[in-house]
C-alpha cells in the first residue's frame, strides 16, 4: 500500500447549522472525527447595541436589552435599570421589586425551558422541545399579559415597571405554577437517566473550578463545577436577600451536570416565584419621583404639571449625574454585566455590555478539543448560548 | 487585614508602589488607575496576592475621550470570588502606543481584547491572535470611537448581476438627524456650564 499522507482539515459549522443555535460560525480542525481546534468565528449578529444606546437618552436605550438575550428579555433589562438607578440614587417601591423578581424568575424557566430542551434536540431527543415549548409560550403570555409584548418587553423601566400587572395574572401565574413540577419531571423522566442522553454528555466538556475562574464563565456552567456562586445570594439585588431557595451546584462540571443544574434552578426558580406571590404587596410599582417616572395618562388631563413632565421626560429625559458604575444581575446564562459611564447628560456616555455567553463561546476552544464533532455540539447546546448577546 | 474596599486600595497602593496612580472608591466601586508599563504588575499582583485573589477577569473595555491626548481609556473589571468583591483597574493610552496583554494571565482576556481592538483600535501588544472579532471581514475602523458615525461607511446589498453580496458607500434617504433636546436648565451639573448669567448669583450673595 501506497504512503498515504492524512492532513488534518479544516470544516465549516455553521452559519446557518440548526445545533449552532443562532448564527455561530465554527471553523474547526479535524483529525478524522477528531475536533484539534475550534475557532468560532462569531459577530454575524453584531447591531452596534452599544454604539447606537450612545445616541440614545436612558428611556430610549432600554429596549435594545431586550434584544440582547431575546431568551429572557426582562433579565437584561433589569441589569440596565438597576446600573441606571445606582447613578441616579434612587429606591424603586416594593411592589415594583417583587415584581421583578418574578418575572426575573419567570424568565429564568423560560430561557432554561428552551436552552435545555434544544440542547436534547441536538443530542437526538425530539419529544421534550414539543413538551417545553408548550409551557414556554404560557411564559410568554404572562409577558404579553404584563406589557403587552411577548418579546421585547421594554417593561422594566428606571425607576420601577412601566405598569402594575393586571388583575388576575398572579392567579394565573400561579395556576401555572401548580403543574410546573409535573412538566419537569415528566422531561427529567425522558431525559435525567436516559442512556443516549447521558452517553452523549457525562464527561463531555468537562470544566473544572479553576479553569472557571480563569475563562470568566459564570452562572449555571459555573455551577456545574461546583462553585455555589450566584449574584443572587453573594451580591443580592432587590428582594432576593429576603426570599429563600438554594443554589444548586454539579460535581463534575460536565455537559449532564450542566443539565441538571439547570432543572434544579428552574425548581429553585419556581419556589421563588411562589413566595413572590404569597409577599407581593400593594403600592406604587414606579417611584412617584416626577423627573424621572412618567405622569398617569389621567394626571397629564389634568395638571399642567404632570403635562410638562411628560413631555420632557420623552423628549429631553433625565439626566444622569456623572459617574460610572459596574451592576451586574444573575441572568438565566450567567453573570450578566452592564458598565455604565454618564457624563451628566441625557445620554450614556458609554455602555458596555457584559454578556455570559461571550466567555462562553471563548473557551468553546479549550472544552472541545480532543472531542468529536458530535460533542462539540453538546458543549454548544450545555453552554447556553444566544447570539443577541455575544454579537450585540 | 484587609476587608473593605478603601483598605484594598490602600493595600495595591502599599504593594505596587508607582504602579497605582489612584485609588479612587466612588458609589461603593473600586477603581485603580494605572499606566501600560505597570498594568500587567498590578493585575497579576490582583491576581495572586492571598488578600486580593482576583481570580476572575469578567471584563476588558474600551472608552473613548477624544478631547484627551491619551484618548482611550482601557478598563478591566476583575472579581474575586472568594472575597466576594469586585475591582476596576484603569489605564490610559493613545491609539500609538500598545497596553500589554493580558492574556497571560487570565485565557478570557483574550477575546475580550480582541473586541476592544476591533471596536476602538487599542493594541494590545503579546496578544497571541488579534484579530477582529465583532465586525466583518475586511471591515475598516473602529466603530465605537466618537468620530465613527453612527451610520458608518459602508452599507452591502445582494448584487443580481454579480451574484454576491458588495459594499457601497452607504446612502441615506433622510440626513441622519440628532436631535439635541439638552436643555441647559434640567439637571444642571459640574460638568455643565452654567448659564449665561448664572456667576452674578454668587457675586453678589
Amino acid at each position: 500500500m501506497a504512503d498515504v499522507k492524512i492532513e488534518n482539515y479544516t470544516m465549516n459549522f455553521g452559519p446557518q447549522h440548526p445545533a449552532a443555535h443562532g448564527v455561530l460560525r465554527l471553523v474547526l480542525e479535524m483529525d478524522g472525527e477528531v475536533v484539534e481546534r475550534a475557532d468560532p468565528h462569531i459577530g454575524l449578529l453584531h447591531r452596534g447595541t452599544e454604539k447606537l444606546i450612545e445616541y440614545k437618552t436612558y428611556t430610549q436605550a432600554l429596549p435594545y436589552f431586550d434584544r440582547l438575550d431575546y431568551v429572557a428579555p426582562m433579565n437584561q433589562e433589569h441589569a440596565f435599570a438597576l446600573a441606571t438607578e445606582k447613578l441616579l440614587g434612587i429606591e424603586i417601591p416594593k411592589r415594583a421589586q417583587y415584581i421583578r423578581v418574578l418575572f426575573n424568575e419567570i424568565g429564568r424557566i423560560g430561557s432554561h425551558l428552551l436552552n435545555l430542551t434544544t440542547y436534547a434536540l441536538d443530542v437526538g431527543a425530539l419529544t421534550p422541545i414539543l413538551w417545553a415549548f408548550e409551557e414556554r409560550e404560557k411564559v410568554m403570555e404572562f409577558y404579553e399579559r404584563a406589557c403587552g409584548a411577548r418579546l421585547h418587553a421594554n417593561y422594566f423601566r428606571v425607576g420601577g415597571v412601566h405598569q402594575d400587572i393586571p388583575a388576575g395574572l398572579l392567579d394565573d401565574v400561579g395556576a401555572w405554577f401548580d403543574h410546573m413540577p409535573a412538566l419537569l419531571d415528566d422531561i427529567e423522566g425522558l431525559l435525567t437517566n436516559n442512556r443516549i442522553f447521558k452517553q452523549r454528555t457525562v464527561d463531555i466538556g468537562v470544566i473544572t473550578a479553576d479553569e472557571c475562574y480563569a475563562w470568566g464563565m459564570t452562572g449555571p456552567v459555573l455551577r456545574a463545577s461546583g462553585v455555589p456562586w450566584d449574584l443572587r445570594k453573594s451580591q443580592p439585588y432587590e428582594v432576593y436577600s429576603e426570599l429563600d431557595f438554594d443554589i444548586p451546584i454539579g460535581k463534575n462540571g460536565d455537559c449532564y451536570d450542566r443539565y441538571l443544574v439547570r432543572i434544579e434552578e428552574m425548581k429553585q426558580s419556581l419556589r421563588l416565584i411562589k413566595q413572590c406571590i404569597t409577599r407581593i404587596p400593594d403600592g406604587p410599582v414606579m417611584t412617584t419621583d416626577g423627573k424621572i417616572a412618567p405622569p398617569s395618562r389621567g394626571a397629564m388631563k389634568q395638571s399642567m404639571e404632570a403635562l410638562i413632565h411628560h413631555f420632557k421626560l420623552y423628549t429631553e429625559g433625565y439626566h444622569v449625574p456623572a459617574g460610572q458604575t459596574y451592576t451586574a444581575v444573575e441572568a438565566p446564562k450567567g453573570e450578566f454585566g452592564v458598565y455604565l459611564i454618564a457624563d451628566g447628560t441625557n445620554k450614556p456616555y458609554r455602555c458596555k455590555i457584559r454578556a455570559p455567553g461571550f466567555a462562553f463561546l471563548q473557551a468553546m476552544d479549550f472544552l472541545s478539543k480532543g472531542h468529536m464533532l458530535a460533542d462539540a455540539v453538546a458543549i454548544i447546546g450545555s453552554l447556553d448560548i444566544v447570539f443577541g448577546e455575544i454579537d450585540r | 487585614m484587609v476587608e473593605t474596599l478603601e483598605q484594598l486600595g490602600a493595600h495595591a497602593v502599599q504593594h505596587c508602589g508607582v504602579a497605582v496612580s489612584a485609588a479612587d472608591l466612588s458609589g461603593g466601586e473600586l477603581t485603580l488607575s494605572t499606566t501600560p508599563e505597570g498594568l500587567l504588575g498590578l493585575l497579576a499582583f490582583l491576581r495572586d496576592d492571598p488578600a486580593c485573589l482576583f481570580k476572575s477577569c469578567v471584563d476588558i473595555c474600551g472608552v473613548d475621550f477624544p478631547e484627551r491626548e491619551l484618548r482611550f481609556d482601557v478598563v478591566y473589571h476583575l472579581l474575586s470570588l472568594k472575597t466576594n468583591r469586585r475591582v476596576r483597574v484603569r489605564l490610559a493610552v493613545d491609539d500609538a502606543t500598545a497596553v500589554p496583554s493580558a492574556t497571560g494571565l487570565w485565557p478570557s482576556a483574550g477575546w475580550y481584547e480582541r473586541e476592544a481592538w476591533d471596536m476602538f483600535g487599542v493594541f494590545f501588544a503579546g496578544h497571541p491572535d488579534l484579530r477582529r472579532i465583532l465586525t466583518d471581514y475586511g471591515f475598516e475602523g473602529h466603530p465605537l470611537r466618537k468620530d465613527f458615525p453612527l451610520t458608518g461607511y459602508v452599507e452591502l446589498r445582494y448584487d443580481e448581476e454579480q451574484k454576491r453580496v458588495v459594499y457601497e458607500p452607504v446612502k441615506l434617504t433622510q440626513d441622519f438627524r440628532s436631535f439635541d433636546f439638552l436643555s441647559p436648565w434640567e439637571g444642571m451639573t459640574p460638568t455643565r456650564p452654567l448659564l449665561p448669567g448664572d456667576e452674578k448669583a454668587t457675586q453678589n450673595g
